[in-house]
């Protein structure tokens, strides 16, 4: 590997370190006001395990390796499938957390006004949700430029990057489950 | 080491000679480097700047306090004036001083032509100072102007429910809020960028064990402040989402906690003061060895300690909150730890007094400033283990004491350090050096009135002073104690004007430095006052922790003897 690369690897570490720092104090807030709210709903009441989309989630993180792999050994077309791939399961996910945030919102009267649980739960899962949006954005652009012909095996150290903030994100949700939905409920 | 380079010169590079070279070309030049160099001057004169802005803050707060009863500032503006200093100094002259001599120094003590990811650097810059500007913006912005200003009246931990919009309407407290949120992108991403430079840069047979102490420092304030920062972060976008979509996080009406945001801010708070300090450490840790003509004494425990600091600091955060009534468990815990920090920290004043001792010592403006650093951290370091007794924290918490002793710190510590690190690597920078005959004059003058100012300060505070009051009863017999604080005042502002008087003097008629006018033993001093673009025609290898030394005395290498 190039010294870029270890620059590049370096630099995503970090950022990861720091992002994890972030979600951490989110977490700590939901634990921290779980079961104090003054009035309802409660998570008891209104949370369905979305396993659907978790399942889609975390095989999306073996998607993505695969994608990257294919990309390192020169196989340019099946890394942009195992790629797109990736975007439909990561797409998958988001439209359960819609359907989810739909719901509780318009049947079950939960802002993230209502109470601490609101309050607390919407920024938790909307932020993972907004790192999910990020991600895609990127593995699309990867899609594109894998499909256009402009990726090339050169960048495979590049796409890799981009793999590990995937599975930053999938382990993010994998402790937000938790989290939410197992501990919380 | 300092060969002209070969390259050919690409148009580019030719292109601004023959362009116009008015001040306009020149300003186009600085606002889209993405050089290191650049970058870290910039980020000091910024911090500089705000510096001096924070210091007319505080020379009014103190002429207001001068004496019982006076009425020269407004209580409200006086709010406002306490809130912007303390908000400055940490965010927008500690922090870009920090992270400005990080820029400069780290690529060139490694031996690396410019950090890991420049033009990430530069975002990094200029987020901080756009976050710095809007921080002041909030004087005319908003609904400002109006009645003198809506700046921000909270302090600068900006305790939540007071940040609530029940207690703080108005934007004034959302620019307090934003601002600091983007100036922590800023330093965020600056401090990733270090690490990733110092993991993967260094010149070769630049071991980890061969790094400069203040590489080290640097890397572990980077460390310190991705995890620490990102906290900060998140309280501040709760607080947004309670200030504008009627989140609960902070509201106690429904069932939120009154407490909580101080264990958030202080989380990131006690250790943002160690990210201020240590830097310090490590300009000490430099100077100190070159005018003692020694190698510093106990390289790795040096190390060790700082790297204990780091690791020890992040879990000393609730000493800020002894009188919430946490319970004696936890107030023993945080006692004991907030104590323990002063282990490595003692480790570390008696490896700068061992390299002292003995040392053919050279009395020039640097190690000035850092002899007046050691007695004046340690006398902060010994207020500091007063306060981190819970009990002795329940008599004096928020009272003047706790203001003269965090002063001690940053002024007595951090700021003479800076001071002396400018005089230090000024001719590095400029290729001049300030003039000795007024760094003499800066240095007595802020000496004596930083212990005048700051000395006198504990004793109102023991007398039972609060913090934050913006006047006092008569009967209460502070008067002559808040004069004579006050009456200090004057000498430090002089001292920074003849600073700003040598600076500019010396940029013009300095004597002109040389590569390696103090005779030091880092690879910065290997590359021409200033430095070109690209720092080493060709990167230096490494053999020791004193490469310059090896160069100039190849008989006696350092190697063998470390």
């Amino acid at each position: 590997m190039n010294s870029a690369g270890f620059r590049g690897r370096a630099g995503m570490i970090g950022f990861l370190v720091a992002e994890a720092s972030l979600f951490a104090v989110f977490v700590v807030a939901y634990l921290f006001y779980m079961g104090k709210s003054l009035t309802g709903p409660s998570p008891k009441e209104v949370l369905e395990l979305p396993i659907l989309g978790t399942v889609c989630l975390l095989s999306s993180s073996v998607s993505v390796a695969l994608g990257t792999r294919a990309l390192a050994g020169g196989r340019i077309a099946r890394a942009g499938w195992w790629l797109f791939v990736t975007v439909v399961l990561g797409l998958a996910f988001l439209r359960g957390t819609a359907a989810e945030w739909h719901r509780l919102i318009v049947e079950r009267g939960l802002t993230i006004g209502t109470n601490l649980f609101g309050s607390t739960f919407y920024p938790l899962v909307g932020l993972h949700a907004s790192h999910v949006i990020v991600g895609l954005i990127m593995l699309s652009l990867c899609v594109a430029f894998a499909w256009s012909g402009a990726l090339k095996t050169v960048h495979a150290e590049r796409v890799e990057l981009v793999s590990w903030y995937w599975h930053f994100v999938d382990g993010v949700w994998v402790v937000v489950f938790t989290v939410v939905y197992v501990v919380g409920r | 080491m300092s060969t002209v380079p070969t390259a050919v010169p690409t148009r580019r590079d030719i292109a601004p000679a023959s362009e116009s070279s008015g001040i306009l070309a020149i300003l186009h030049e600085w606002v889209v480097t993405v050089d290191h160099k650049r970058l870290g001057i910039m980020y000091v004169v910024t911090g500089l700047f705000f510096l001096v802005i924070g210091g007319v803050e505080a020379t009014l707060i103190r002429v207001q306090l001068a004496w019982s009863g006076l009425t020269i500032v407004p209580a409200d503006t006086f709010n406002r004036l306490f809130t912007l200093h303390g908000t400055t100094m940490v965010f927008l002259f500690g922090i870009p001083l920090v992270f400005g001599f990080g820029n400069y120094l780290v690529p060139l003590m490694i031996g690396a032509r410019d950090l890991a990811f420049p033009r990430l650097n530069a975002l990094g810059f200029w987020l901080l100072l756009f976050g710095g500007l809007l921080l002041y913006f909030s004087f005319i912005g908003g609904d400002g102007l109006y009645g003198a200003g809506s700046a921000p009246a909270v302090g600068w931990f900006a305790y939540a429910p007071l940040t609530e919009r029940a207690f703080t309407p108005g934007n004034a407290t959302d620019y307090w809020n934003l601002s600091i949120l983007v100036t922590g992108f800023g330093t965020i991403a600056t401090a990733i960028n270090l690490i990733a430079t110092i993991a993967t840069m260094r010149a070769p047979g630049m071991t980890l064990g061969r790094m400069p102490i203040y590489v080290w420092i640097m890397l572990t304030v980077s460390g310190m402040t991705i995890l620490i920062l990102p906290p900060l972060s998140a309280a501040q976008i709760m607080l947004l989402l309670d200030r504008f979509l009627g989140a609960h996080y902070f509201d106690t009406q429904a069932g939120g906690s009154a407490i909580i945001w101080q264990h958030f801010f202080w989380f990131f708070g006690h250790p943002e003061v160690y990210i201020l300090m240590v830097p310090g450490f490590g300009f000490a840790s430099e100077i100190i060895p070159v005018f003692s003509r020694k190698v510093i004494f106990g390289y790795a425990t040096l190390v060790a300690a700082t790297v204990g600091i780091g690791a020890v600091s992040m879990s000393v955060w609730a000493h800020h909150m002894f009188t919430v009534g946490m319970g004696g468990m936890l107030d023993s815990f945080f006692a004991a730890s907030s104590m323990l920090v002063g282990v490595p920290t003692g480790v570390k004043i008696f490896n700068w007094l061992a390299t002292l001792y003995g040392g053919k010592l050279r009395f020039r403006t640097p190690l000035l400033f850092c002899c007046a650093f050691l007695f004046q951290f340690l006398c902060a370091g010994l207020t500091g283990i007063m306060l981190a007794v819970a009990p002795f924290d329940w008599q004096l918490t928020d009272s003047y004491f706790v203001v003269a002793h965090f002063h001690f710190v940053l002024l007595g510590g951090l700021l003479f350090t800076i001071f002396a690190a400018i005089y230090y690597w000024f001719p590095k920078v400029t290729g001049r050096m300030l003039s000795e005959r007024l760094g003499r004059w800066h240095f007595w003058l802020l000496v004596v009135g930083f212990n005048v100012t700051f000395v006198t300060m504990h004793f109102p505070g023991v007398l039972g002073m609060p913090r934050r009051i913006y006047t006092y009863p008569a009967d209460r017999g502070w008067d002559v104690l808040n004069l004579v604080t006050t009456l200090g005042v004057p000498l430090q502002a002089v001292a920074v004007l003849i600073f700003v008087v040598n600076v500019v003097y010396s940029l013009r008629h300095g004597d002109v430095a040389g590569d390696n006018p103090w005779e030091a033993w880092t690879l910065e001093w290997a590359t021409p006052s200033p430095p070109p673009a690209y720092n080493f025609a060709t990167v230096p290898a490494v053999t020791s922790r004193r490469p310059l030394w090896d160069v100039q005395h190849p008989d006696d290498p350092d190697g063998p003897h470390e």
